[in-house]
């Protein structure tokens, strides 16, 4: 029996999973309030059931039921029953650029995603918030697991880059307390975002000349002093800049971090980060990571090298500031301390270093986890940790480190015919 | 001048606490080569300590109707204090650190930040969300001379600092634990060969520094009286910066840079706007390490490190 599951699950391409979570979501928004409404659970569990079971667990095999019936059942069922079919699409798009078809790809999940978010509002800030998470994992893995330097100065730079982009939208766009009247009219504004966020992380890439021009000297410890300073220094100016607010922070940011603007964010980061890593400079920064003599004695430029990937790194925590900063429409200089020093290093630390799955992984894994375990409250800061420092006794690298994504074996088809 | 004079007595009472606290710090890092990020909440959980050990003696005393003077209760206190927090040091060490002995360096730095966020969890959910004050165990004096006022709790907040430090240093110099400690720093791989053990050091190590932080708790305690969960971080990630400014793994650097920061974070609060303190300070520190990258006593690194 289960030889045969192996055998059927084993060959189900990465778009033979996209079509069952699908025909799952679409089960959902079609009889997901029914189900609910039959099953006496007080409404549609928003994240899989576990918030659900965590408040009330006599609700525990309603919300069992529901997870197996609208989700397990179907992503399955389809799964299983497309493989043959999928693989033949999955081999049909290897013939296309690969480009197209990770577009392609990239499309059925934003449908999925569309169509899940589209039941709640807490689902949708929730997906939002997780993809700017995964974009803040991603770029301190280039620093913190590609280079191996241990850097503290995340925050520092997402904040950059979240009052850039916000100061960039309310001097524009907005009538707002402190900058007064709009220079041009708000309907350009969506497609001007794109510049906003830009110029956040190029204003957080700036910042990052601070720590990176001392990091060719000194390495370790020291580093991660400076790029410690340089987070209270960010923080501190903000607080003291009353032109941005102040210790008051900063609001009223128009609403455009939408689900697609962050999606494709999160895309563009992923593909753009990718490249980078599998790049020469990418091999270079390893080559730095495990001994900076030999690699400069093999001419990795180790200063262009180590500038390079602290101005990348930062470039994508500022605009994943940007984001974060028009998805919440409110920051201020103390949201970007040391507790978010703390959710950041968990995230990539969890997920596992010197590799894209891994940080997507911890991204998710941690925040799906962090709001599920909402209901437990305080205990949940006590889960968390313990889980974490269950991961770092076992694999002390995290979850799923030094792996390579190879885009184009994993969307391609798991059964080949034979002599093809 | 009175002025100057008197953020000067400000400065040592506010650089003991960072002194003290780096101590620890640098001890760990010292043997290791790791530095021990629970040790903010250490600090955090000694000044709790210490508020439960106060209470419980001073209700003893009055439930027994003997009066005991003040200094004697808080040297009690301070003793208990120290004698637990390093109990929990030494679970710090062996929960979070020695599994983790060969892995990346970061990796222990992770387990550190998390024991210290259960510690802070734990506190709030054991004791709950009240602000407790901590008793003050000896009367204020306040004195005045030529201008400068002083309260007998400053000095003896700098005393008792300065007197744990000279401890630790004697310790450290002329004891054979300490030279065995001393032996340890110098290469943690071969001395294990000469019939010492890490085993025994690294527990011992983190157990010494606890209890500097334990001391650290009360004293401030005794300074500011409201006690906090998360009164450990700011304070323990600071003190942590002295440690790596005074250079890595040196014991009298780390003093050192504990009351230097203290001095400049109290004269740039004497001189510009307060809100402007953080920014100063650590712009002078960016400057010092940018200039000096390895602190005022360490030394470059020579050997291959382990991440």
């Amino acid at each position: 029996m289960t030889e045969r599951l192996k055998e059927i699950y084993g060959s189900v391409p990465v778009i033979g999973w996209l079509i069952g979570m699908l025909v799952a979501v679409v089960t959902e928004s079609a009889f997901g309030a029914g189900l609910a409404y039959a099953l006496y659970l007080p409404k549609v569990p928003a994240l899989l059931g576990l918030t659900v079971v965590l408040k009330q667990p006599s609700m525990f095999p309603a919300a069992i039921l529901y997870v197996f019936l609208i989700y397990a059942l179907p992503i399955f069922f389809a799964a299983g029953l497309t493989a043959p079919w999928a693989n033949r699409m999955a081999a049909a798009m290897e013939a296309l650029p690969l480009w197209l078809s990770a577009i392609l790809h990239l499309g059925v999940l934003y449908l999925v995603l569309h169509l899940w978010t589209d039941m709640s509002d807490y689902r949708l800030q929730i997906s939002k918030l997780t993809m700017i998470a995964v974009m803040l994992t991603l770029s301190i893995n280039v620093i913190n697991g590609y280079m191996g330097e241990f850097s503290c100065s995340h925050p520092g730079f997402m904040a950059l880059g979240a009052y850039a982009s916000s100061t960039f939208s309310l001097v524009l766009f907005r009538q707002d307390r402190l900058f007064g009247a709009p220079i041009l009219p708000e309907f350009l504004g969506p497609y001007m975002f794109p510049l906003g966020l830009l110029l956040g992380g190029v204003a957080a890439s700036l910042g990052a000349l601070v720590v990176a021009i001392p990091s060719f000297r000194t390495r370790g410890d020291y580093l991660a002093i400076i790029s410690l300073a340089f987070m209270f220094i960010v923080k501190s100016v903000f607080e003291n800049l009353e032109v941005l607010g102040g210790p008051r922070g900063m609001g009223g940011q128009p609403h455009w971090a939408t689900l697609p603007a962050v999606f494709i964010g999160m895309a563009v980061c992923i593909v753009v980060i990718n490249n980078f890593v599998n790049s020469t400079m990418g091999k270079a920064l390893n080559a730095v990571r495990d001994n900076e003599t030999a690699a400069e004695a093999m001419t990795v430029n180790t200063r262009r090298t180590k500038m390079t990937a602290f101005m990348f790194g930062a470039f994508w925590a500022g605009v994943a500031g940007g984001l974060y900063a028009h998805e919440l429409r409110y920051v201020n200089p103390s949201s970007f301390g040391i507790q978010s020093l703390a959710e950041i290093l968990a995230m990539v630390y969890f997920g596992g270093l010197n590799s894209v799955v891994g940080s997507v992984v911890g991204a998710l894994s941690i925040q799906m986890l962090s709001e599920a375990l909402r209901p437990l409250e305080l205990f949940k800061w006590i889960i968390i940790p313990l889980l974490l420092i269950l991961v770092m006794i076992f694999r002390p690298t995290g979850l799923i480190a030094f792996r390579e994504l190879n885009v184009k074996r994993t969307l391609g088809p798991r059964v080949r015919k034979s002599g093809g | 001048m009175e002025f100057v004079l008197q953020n000067f007595i400000n400065a040592m009472q506010w650089g003991s606490f960072y002194a003290l606290i780096a101590l620890g710090y640098s001890m760990v890092y010292s043997i290791l080569m790791l530095f021990n990020f629970t040790h903010g909440d250490i600090f955090m959980t000694g000044a709790y300590i210490g508020f439960g050990a106060a209470t419980v003696l001073l209700f003893l005393t009055a439930s027994v109707g003997i009066s005991v003077p003040g200094w004697l209760l808080l040297i009690l206190t301070i003793l208990i204090s120290m004698m637990l927090t390093s109990l929990l040091g030494i679970i710090v060490e062996r929960v979070g650190y020695r599994p983790l002995r060969d892995a990346p360096r970061a990796s222990a730095a992770i387990t550190g930040l998390m024991i210290g966020i259960i510690l802070e969890t734990g506190n709030l959910a054991v004791l709950g969300a009240r602000r407790f004050s901590f008793p003050s165990l000896i009367e204020t004096v306040t004195y005045n001379i030529g201008g400068v006022y002083f309260t007998n709790k400053k000095i003896l907040i700098v005393g008792v600092s300065l007197f744990l430090m000279l401890l630790l240093h004697a310790f450290i110099r002329k004891s054979r634990w300490g030279m065995a400690m001393r032996a340890m720093s110098y290469d943690y791989q071969v001395v294990p060969l000469m019939g010492v053990s890490l085993n025994m050091i690294a527990p011992m190590t983190f157990a010494i520094g606890s209890a500097l932080a334990a001391a650290a708790g009360i004293l401030y305690g005794m300074a500011y009286p409201v006690l906090d969960p998360y009164m450990g971080v700011l304070l323990g990630w600071k003190s942590f910066v002295a440690a790596i400014l005074g250079g890595r793994g040196s014991i009298l650097g780390a003093a050192l840079a504990g009351f230097l920061l203290g001095f400049i974070e109290i004269f740039t609060a004497m001189i510009f706007p307060s809100t402007l303190r953080d920014l100063i300070a650590y712009t002078i520190i960016l400057l010092i390490l940018t200039f000096r990258p390895y602190g005022f006593f360490g030394q470059p690194y020579t050997t291959q490190l382990r991440l």
